[in-house]
């Protein structure tokens, strides 16, 4: 890739997991160097989090792989002053760097943003924590799942009957990384304007908050709380039919659409029962009604039908479908990596800059695979 | 304090994607300006959720436009083109989310505006790429949710696909966009030159499921397997997952079965020494601690599992967690006003710069609201 809009920035990423780590990952596709921290001898948790068993070659988890590609590795033990000395160095010369560690634990270790900015004033020092610095939540652990059952988010999925529904992916880590990233980026924008460093802060309870922005503003202004349809439910906020219902041979999703242009659609005459004025305080039997009715045809007989009328619908594929579906093919979003004689393919970054689809083949480094060079940088530097 | 000082962004976007990215620009310092079409505007502006309205617009319009400015033009006419067109030289930013072709029909595709302004940076969102076969296809949150696997990572084994019940993709796709935006706004600071960021919302939710697609990918394309009792990630060994008391619900994020065994005093589980079985028999272990979580309240399990350091956490809805310390300590609300005196309740942006929340009490604008003073500030009206 040329032309990267990163290119020359250095970040030093003493995070771990996911929510600091996927920051590190963005910032290193849009051309940034990222190096890690690691403690020595067991370097990122990450390394030792499989899923599925899966491991790569260098001993580390599949998971770390997809998480930590395209960076480099320095180990050093903060608790050591020669480490620490050296880490200082870097911090001098680097432009960004996050962590994840519990509020206080960088204060510990020397480190903190006071101590950065006095070394290096132009330093982006960037911090997640799970619940803020601040209030009687600020020691406990920022674990996704966690963050998902505090923050109300779990009412928002499955239906009214159904236990509080998780999402199944990391949303908290993932939202609070992308926070921090943009956070990062307009830090850099005003330094190259005014020549000052930044210290940001974000923390997974308000990024989950602000996820739910629409949520929560609709619930100041009505007091009601959000409620799960009976059926089908797709969100809580929208009238029938917005959800996923089952057809003879699978399942599609139908979003917004006027009742009535859904009875043509549908070919349902029964819909028109109902106001459009209704299809929110009955969205409960209006659904039920859809389903019983969708369940006698085929998912593609439905979709030519609903298309035809324009009426947003689709499949419901699983990855495999997806996988082998020319939409899917057309956007180029594998990737291959080489780590050591194994090939590993992951995705690629989700922007495309300048009509570059950003790829990198560099494999996650194996724990303090640059210490070494970066060293040698280090003394060439000061000499 | 204001990071994007002096950044002028023009928001040619509606509803989601779009406009919560460029939100998030206004609330670190960028100048935004909606640029609508006359009469309707924003089809978001009449989107109601939840039979919930402010004043005849739609809550979700308010909380999601707040901070901005609006301008209206008729793009197929004339005189109205050649004003934007002024107006698009003297903007840092230009986005939309037209399906693709649209703004090249319009005249204001990024070669054209690049000719107008040759240091803008151009961002486009669309639903699934423009190579893509579907690229004429609304890009819609649920149904990106249905056609990229997402639905089948929510929720029971044997439960409908689940969609998530937040606008997930939108929200990501906007997050991302934010981010190509700024990047390529940093490089701009060094080269002065133009740029091209392209997001699709496929690309975006591929992106979000990079860890388990990763482990598809390179296990044979297995497809996840949701667990049969208290799911929360298809891929996480027990305890992982939401279970109800006998008064509410609680949260177990990962742990050691026998530690729990012993702390909350559960002899079924006692038999599951081997780690591995955690994984392959995480139904029969959940059910089992589901049966016995039920027999007493949430507050009696946290104070037995908080001080022994377990991953817990009570399962709040908004009413819940609005009453509590922690979330009272993060100062999430604010209010803000619309010019004729309209306040609401809404979320402030998440990040947090130089030890300062970054606030702004200016509500969503009014159809055309700022039509005649940008007229008369850029001197329009003479074009």
């Amino acid at each position: 890739m040329n032309n990267l809009p990163l290119e020359g920035l250095v970040v030093l990423e003493f995070s771990q997991y996911l929510s600091g780590p996927s920051a590190g990952l963005r910032l290193a596709d849009l051309g940034a160097r990222v190096i890690k921290i690691e403690r020595p001898g067991s370097g990122d948790a990450c390394r030792q989090l499989a899923i599925k068993n899966l491991w790569a070659e260098d001993g580390s988890s599949l998971l770390f792989h997809t998480i930590n590609r395209n960076k480099e590795s320095f180990t050093a033990n903060l608790k050591d002053a020669n480490d620490l000395a050296l880490v200082k160095q870097l911090i001098e010369k680097a432009d960004v760097v996050t962590h994840n560690f519990r509020p206080g634990i960088m204060e510990k270790a020397g480190i903190s943003y006071a101590d950065a900015i006095a070394i290096n004033p132009r330093i982006i020092y960037a911090e997640i924590s799970g619940y803020g610095t601040e209030g009687p939540w600020k020691a406990l652990p920022g674990q996704d799942l966690l963050l998902q059952a505090i923050s109300g988010l779990a009412y928002t999925t499955g239906n009214e009957d159904d236990l509080p529904v998780p999402f199944g992916i990391a949303i908290a880590d993932i939202i609070c990384g992308a926070h921090l990233v943009q956070g990062v980026l307009a830090a850099l924008i005003r330094r190259q304007k005014k020549g000052i460093g930044a210290r940001i802060e974000v923390n997974l309870l308000a990024s989950l908050l602000d996820f739910q922005f629409e949520l929560f503003t609709t619930y100041f202004a009505s007091k009601k709380l959000p409620q799960r349809s009976r059926s089908n439910n797709g969100h809580t906020l929208l009238s029938a039919p917005y959800g996923i219902y089952e057809t003879a041979d699978g399942y599609i999703a139908i979003a917004m659409v006027e009742l009535k242009q859904l009875s043509e659609g549908l070919a349902c005459k029964e819909l028109l029962m109902y106001a459009q004025t209704e299809a929110f305080s009955l969205r409960n039997e209006i659904k039920e009604l859809i389903a019983l009715h969708v369940k006698e045809q085929s998912s593609l007989y439905w979709l030519e039908l609903l298309h035809s009328y324009g009426i947003w619908a689709m499949p419901v594929m699983t990855w495999k479908e997806m996988k082998s579906h020319p939409a899917y093919q057309s956007l180029l979003m594998e990737q291959k990596i080489l780590s050591g004689k194994n090939e590993i393919i992951t995705t690629r970054c989700p922007i495309r800059y300048n009509h570059q689809r950003l790829y990198s083949g560099k494999a996650a480094p194996g724990l303090g695979a640059n210490t070494g060079s970066i060293l040698q940088e280090l003394k060439t530097v000061k000499a | 304090m204001n990071l994007l000082e002096d950044i002028l962004v023009l928001d040619f976007s509606q509803f989601l994607s779009g406009p919560s990215a460029s939100l998030r620009l206004a609330d670190m310092g960028a100048r935004v300006i909606k640029i609508e079409k006359p009469e309707e505007g924003d089809i978001c502006r009449e989107l109601y959720v939840s039979d919930v309205d402010i004043e005849g617009e739609s809550t979700i319009f308010h909380a999601i436009n707040r901070n901005k400015e609006s301008y209206v033009a008729d793009l197929k006419v004339e005189s109205d083109l050649k004003k934007i067109k002024e107006l698009i030289k003297e903007a840092d930013v230009v986005m939309h989310n037209f399906r693709p072709g649209v703004m090249e029909r319009l005249g204001l595709n990024y070669e054209v505006v690049r000719e107008l302004n040759p240091s803008i940076v151009y961002a486009e969102i669309s639903g699934y790429g423009e190579d893509s076969p579907w690229r004429n296809l609304p890009g819609q949150d649920l149904l990106l949710q249905a056609v990229s696997g997402l639905t089948w990572l929510s929720n029971n084994e044997g439960a409908m696909p689940t969609p998530m019940g937040v606008a997930v993709v939108d929200i990501l796709a906007g997050a991302h966009t934010t981010q190509g935006i700024l990047a390529a706004l940093y490089q701009r600071t060094l080269k002065n030159t133009s740029a091209l960021v392209q997001v699709s919302m496929f690309e975006s939710i591929l992106d979000f499921q990079f860890e388990v697609l990763t482990c598809f990918y390179n296990d044979g394309e297995e497809l996840p397997r949701r667990g049969h009792t208290n799911n929360a990630h298809a891929y996480v060994s027990a305890p992982y997952g939401i279970y109800k008391t006998s008064d509410s619900c609680l949260a177990l994020a990962m742990g050691d079965i026998q530690q729990l065994a012993r702390l909350l005093n559960c002899n079924g589980l006692l038999s599951f020494t081997n780690k591995k079985e955690w994984f392959t028999k995480r139904d029969e272990i959940k059910s089992v601690l589901a049966a016995h979580l039920l027999t007493n309240t949430t507050e009696f399990w946290l104070r037995i599992l908080q001080p022994a350091d377990i991953w817990c956490a009570p399962v709040y809805d908004y009413e819940v967690l609005r009453k509590q310390e922690g979330y009272k300590a993060l100062n999430m609300e604010m209010e803000v006003k619309t010019s004729n005196g309209i306040a609401i309740t809404t979320t402030r942006c998440p990040i947090k710069v130089d030890g300062e929340y970054l606030t702004s009490s200016i509500g969503a604008p009014f159809l055309g609201e700022h039509t005649a003073i940008i007229n008369s500030e850029f001197s329009l009206s003479k074009v």
